[in-house]
């Protein structure tokens, strides 16, 4: 690691202010910190979100989860009032990635192979921060690109509960985050269906799905969908078509575990 | 007797006290006063050449202390291979230069071409980023063949990227190719035996110490032989006089092989504390363990397999490319040739064997032996080639391996690929394995599984292997620089507490707590009072280390010898305190005793006496109750086994899961049971590692994109099954003195071809016709696959 200050705010405000040139905000620091040992990342200074208060904690009102930003996956995961993203956020990396990364962190990240924002953008979430809320939809804008300005934090996120919803994760095997992961979720508008790790373009709706699952929220619905492998990531783990592949197949799956 | 300490106890192992809570002793722990830190800079390009290196820049930058490149080692010698290969002509391989940092040429990413010393490591760090290197990058050989039929050499004064053209056994050669025409069936399979990373749990450090006094160094390091790397140093590297150098290998956590071998870093560190005069620590990084320790494997090979109209084996004929990467690490010339073409004959009274092994440079790290080292590459090809041969020609895989086994009474057994094998059992193992496998309810599982929509596969393997490494008359005649014997001092205090210095390095196995078994079983003592110290040349006598399987069967006789000695010595005491002859002195039990009397002293009296020589018969005994002994064996070790294991396909996905893995193994004598069950289980997984996960992959450029725990799987603890490990058919060894066989490589051997069978099997029974697939067996390639079949 190179050299760096560190501050500590207790506030969003104060965090707020600490951030501007050559800072970055640490959460969780599951991501940033190896950035950092690797020295591909030379910030001046950090500044810990770990001692907001405001922006821990979760509460449920009105059919609305809200979760806030320095929120642990640990924490998520045994909440349980919104079934299919706990479900998701114990499966996220190993017991000391689920107790010090955050959902802050992770939406903010927007890596292209991660499982939050496929919840958010399946749910249909708001992402609360310093200065406005983000429909999920405006926000994730393509790998590890997101709506966020400089200086601007994920304070929050919030869930509307669906009807029901399943998270299926195919892992890569070595990095076990998602080679392909597909969230459904069912509301009384519809459905809608977000996919992760398949896709140059980063977390991306399937629409085709959802009309078809709109009209037959069923596996079956999917059968005569195919998924093009255009802009899908080739890679050591898996070609454009094996993703196109996994994406139809880890569909049919969440559809059929929904709840 | 049995003693619940002493040979054949479960005994829990003593170390993992100090392992399990953090007490353990690494290099990296070492520090003393005035602590510097080294960091290498490493090329980014596969192939390139050095036109200039400015250290200007770093060298002003803070705390930085020197800094070294190529150009300061021209003087000193290369770091050599260990073991001469002579090409099917005579000629012998070609061995270019290795030297301590890359001169003239970086030769593949991660090559080191300077290192910086300074007071710590971020400063020698950024350093190291500033040291401006005009490195012009050439175009990469990484593909064995194109290296073969190409103009551009990893070492241009060669001339070539072949290091040799090996024939085994030559004289066979025509008698295979002729047994192949003629043959009823051939069956042929191509495969490749893929490239791993070692990653051991701690990566490589070094740390050395200079003391003018008396102008000696001191090197701590992480290695499996601490004798070994001194010999190096010594006599090929830095020329230090092996008087003035001691060599300490303190807890080391995992080898797996990569720590056998020599490195240049080790040879920079003891140049640097030198010319300091301060101590100087390396360690390295994930990323530098990725990207220089001595990978293992990668075989590209033909096999045929020639069969008669009733299913007898008539030959097996193997064609190999074996990679060795940028240079040749120690050993990497023997594991290709001796460790795997000697084998290549399995457990079978097959007739022809014959084995080409072509070695080929390319811009890739160094590749030399990794647990197993040549002998899973061997099994892989033969049981590989076994099972396609019994699809091809409709026969059950056990009972087509049953038929051409060597049956339990044509021991000693002279190969076809030139070893003798001394004991073994095939049929026993295999009836073994179908029994605690329940081989028989398979139907029903597969069942169970299909009606999940999953295909159930099965797959068998028989293996034979040949370590406890080596004779060292037998290897000299083939090849090798060193001897392969080892040694054991065994050292009985007045207080009648023992020291044993062993030769055998322990980084994982368990030495600490089954040698003492040993040695209290024939003392008659407690093992409590025994203590085991190796790892440091001060200490110890000249043994060769840990690898190849061989610390207890060859250490281990080693320190049956000594003990001998020692028993032999205290009854000359005991009967000069009992005032008999030598003849009258039984000892039993930790007692010397005089037959047909009740007469008799303890092992303690004996041992106090000894140090103690008062009215002692000197003019017939030296005082003293201390013994050496060095023990070279007469054969290999030839543990053999019987596997199998029971996979799921999820034919939507492609992914594997191995649900049942049942391991039979004859390793002959067992001394510590839970120890053998514990190593067993690690080369299972290992194995099941290489057949589904570990993926070393380089990209045309020669930039290794498998370069760390993102892209690199391991195993772990929920890709593997509850093993079924049955040491239960044991065949001693006849040739030394415990009957023991190795046993810390089987596990790796045994279990990928066990798992690829299984694989095919589940595929054949959906309906999809592969015949093969490469290892790791990933999702991925298992649906493309079943998609093209
Ligand atoms: C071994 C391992 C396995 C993993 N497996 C998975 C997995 O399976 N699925 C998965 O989804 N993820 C996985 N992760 C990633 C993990 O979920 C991280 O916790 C997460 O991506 C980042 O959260 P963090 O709190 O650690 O953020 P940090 O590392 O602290 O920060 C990440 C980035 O976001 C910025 N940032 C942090 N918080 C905010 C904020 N509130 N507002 C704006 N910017 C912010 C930082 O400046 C930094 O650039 C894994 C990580 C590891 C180490």
């Amino acid at each position: 690691m190179y050299t760096f200050d560190i501050e500590r705010p207790a506030t969003i405000a104060e965090a707020v202010n600490a951030l501007g040139g050559e800072t970055m905000p640490l959460s969780g620091g599951q991501t940033l910190i190896p950035t950092l040992k690797a020295r591909l990342a030379s910030p001046d200074k950090l500044v810990s979100l770990a001692g907001v208060s405001e922006m821990q904690g979760i509460s449920l009102d009105g059919g609305i989860l809200t979760i806030g930003g320095t929120t642990v996956h640990a924490d998520v995961a045994t909440n349980g009032s919104y079934p299919a993203l706990s479900q998701l956020a114990a499966n996220i990396g190993d017991p000391a990635v689920r107790n010090r990364g955050t959902i802050g962190g992770s939406i903010a990240n927007n890596d292209p192979a991660a499982c939050y924002p496929a919840a958010a953008l399946a749910s249909g979430a708001t992402i609360v921060t310093n200065t406005r809320e983000i429909a999920a939809d405006d926000y994730f804008l393509g790998m590890f690109d997101t709506a966020l300005e400089e200086g601007e934090i994920v304070t929050a996120v919030k869930f509307p509960i669906p009807e029901k919803a399943n998270y299926q994760k195919f892992v890569q095997p070595a990095s076990r985050f998602a080679l392909v992961g597909v969230f459904v979720a069912k509301t009384s508008d519809g459905v809608r269906v977000a996919v992760t790790g398949a896709s140059n373009e980063g977390v991306h709706r399937w629409n085709a799905a959802e009309d078809a699952l709109a009209a037959d929220f069923s596996a079956a619905a999917l059968e005569g969908l195919t998924v093009s492998s255009d802009d899908m990531i080739s890679d050591l783990h898996g070609s454009p078509e094996y993703r196109a592949h996994l994406v139809k197949v880890m569909t049919a799956r969440a559809v059929s575990a929904a709840s | 007797m049995p003693k619940d300490d002493g040979i054949g106890a479960a005994t829990v192992r003593r170390e993992d006290v100090r392992f399990l809570t953090g007490a353990g002793q690494y290099t990296d722990d070492i520090k003393a006063y005035g602590e510097t830190a080294a960091v290498f800079a490493r090329s980014t390009v596969a192939n390139g050449i050095i036109k200039s290196i400015d250290t200007t820049a770093a060298a002003a930058m803070p705390g930085v202390l020197a800094i070294f490149t190529g150009e300061d080692f021209v003087e000193v010698g290369g770091n050599p291979a260990g073991w001469l290969i002579n090409s099917r002509d005579g000629t012998p391989m070609h061995e270019p230069k290795r030297p301590v940092l890359a001169h003239g040429k970086v030769r593949h990413v991660g090559d080191a071409y300077a290192a910086v010393i300074a007071e710590t490591v971020e400063q020698a760090k950024n350093a190291a980023e500033a040291i401006e290197a005009d490195i012009e990058e050439l175009e990469a050989i990484v593909n064995m063949k194109d290296a073969l039929a190409g103009s551009n050499f990893v070492h241009d004064e060669i001339g070539t990227n072949q290091c040799f053209d090996w024939g085994w056994i030559e004289d066979n050669r025509e008698a295979t190719d002729a047994a192949i025409k003629g043959a009823h069936h051939v069956t042929t399979l191509e495969l490749v035996n893929n490239r791993l990373v070692p990653n051991a749990m701690e990566p490589r450090s070094s740390r050395a110490e200079y003391r003018a006094a008396n102008d000696e160094y001191v090197l701590h390091t992480t290695s499996q032989n601490p004798h070994l790397t001194r010999l190096l140093i010594s006599a090929f590297v830095l020329g230090i006089p092996e008087n003035k150098l001691t060599v300490i290998a303190p807890d080391v956590g995992g080898g797996f092989g990569s720590k056998i071998y020599h490195y240049g870093e080790e040879a920079l560190v003891l140049a640097a504390a030198k010319k300091l005069g301060r101590p100087v620590t390396w360690t390295a990084d994930r990323s530098e363990a990725f990207l220089t320790d001595a990978h293992g494997r990668d075989h590209v090979t033909k096999i045929e397999l020639a069969l008669d109209e009733d299913g007898n084996f008539l030959a097996f004929r193997t064609e190999t490319l074996a990679n060795v990467g940028a240079y040749l690490s120690n050993f990497a010339t023997a594991t290709p040739t001796f460790l795997h073409g000697t084998l290549m004959a399995g457990n079978y009274t097959v007739p022809n064997v014959y084995v080409n092994v072509k070695a080929v440079f390319t811009n890739t790290a160094p590749v030399d032996a990794y647990r197993g080292a040549g002998r899973p590459e061997a099994t892989y090809s033969l049981e590989r080639v076994i099972d396609k041969a019994a699809r091809e020609i409709g026969r059950d895989p056990i009972e087509l391996r049953r038929q051409n086994f060597i049956k339990a009474d044509q021991y000693p057994f002279a190969s076809a690929a030139g070893l003798e094998y001394d004991s073994g059992n095939y049929d026993a193992l295999m009836d073994q394995m179908e029994k605690v496998a329940d081989v028989a309810g398979f139907a029903e599982r597969r069942k169970a599984s299909e009606a999940k929509g999953l295909l159930r596969g099965f797959g068998v393997n028989a293996y034979i292997e040949a370590c406890g490494i080596a004779p060292s008359n037998l290897v000299g005649v083939l090849g090798s620089r060193v001897g392969l014997y080892d040694a054991a001092t065994v050292r009985v205090n007045a207080t009648g507490n023992l020291s044993v210095m062993v030769g055998a390095h322990s980084h994982g196995q368990g030495h600490e707590t089954a040698f003492p078994q040993v040695v209290a079983e024939m003392l008659g003592i407690d093992a409590a009072a025994i203590d085991i110290v190796h790892g440091d040349t001060s200490k110890i006598p000249f043994g060769m280390g840990t690898y190849g399987s061989r610390s207890l069967a060859v250490c281990g006789s080693a320190v049956v010898r000594a003990t001998e000695k020692v028993i032999n010595k205290a009854k000359k005491i005991a009967a000069h305190m009992l005032e008999v002859s030598d003849g009258d002195i039984e000892f039993n039990d930790g007692q010397f005793s005089v037959a047909g009397t009740d007469k008799s002293v303890s092992f303690g009296d004996v041992a106090l006496k000894a140090y103690i020589p008062h009215e002692f018969p000197l003019e017939d005994i030296e005082p003293g109750l201390e013994e050496t002994a060095f023990y070279d064996p007469a054969n290999f070790t030839y543990p053999s086994g019987a596997y199998c294991c029971e996979v799921e396909l999820d034919p939507e996905t492609g992914k594997v899961t191995v649900e049942s893995m049942t391991a039979v193994d004859d390793f002959g004598n067992v001394i510590n049971p839970m120890i053998v069950t514990g190593q067993v289980h690690g080369g299972l997984g290992q194995g099941i590692g290489q057949a589904l996960l570990e993926n070393t992959t380089y990209d045309e450029n020669g930039q290794l994109l498998s370069a760390s725990y993102m892209d690199y799987a391991m195993p772990r603890a929920d890709d593997v099954p509850f093993y079924t490990v049955d040491h239960s058919q044991g065949n001693a060894c006849t040739h030394n003195p415990l009957g023991v066989k190795g046993c810390g490589e089987a596990g790796a051997i045994g279990s990928p071809p066990t798992v690829v069978n299984a694989v095919i099997d589940a595929m054949q029974s959906g309906g999809k016709n592969v015949t093969h697939i490469d290892m790791p067996v990933t999702p991925h390639r298992v649906w493309s696959a079943m998609q093209n079949a």
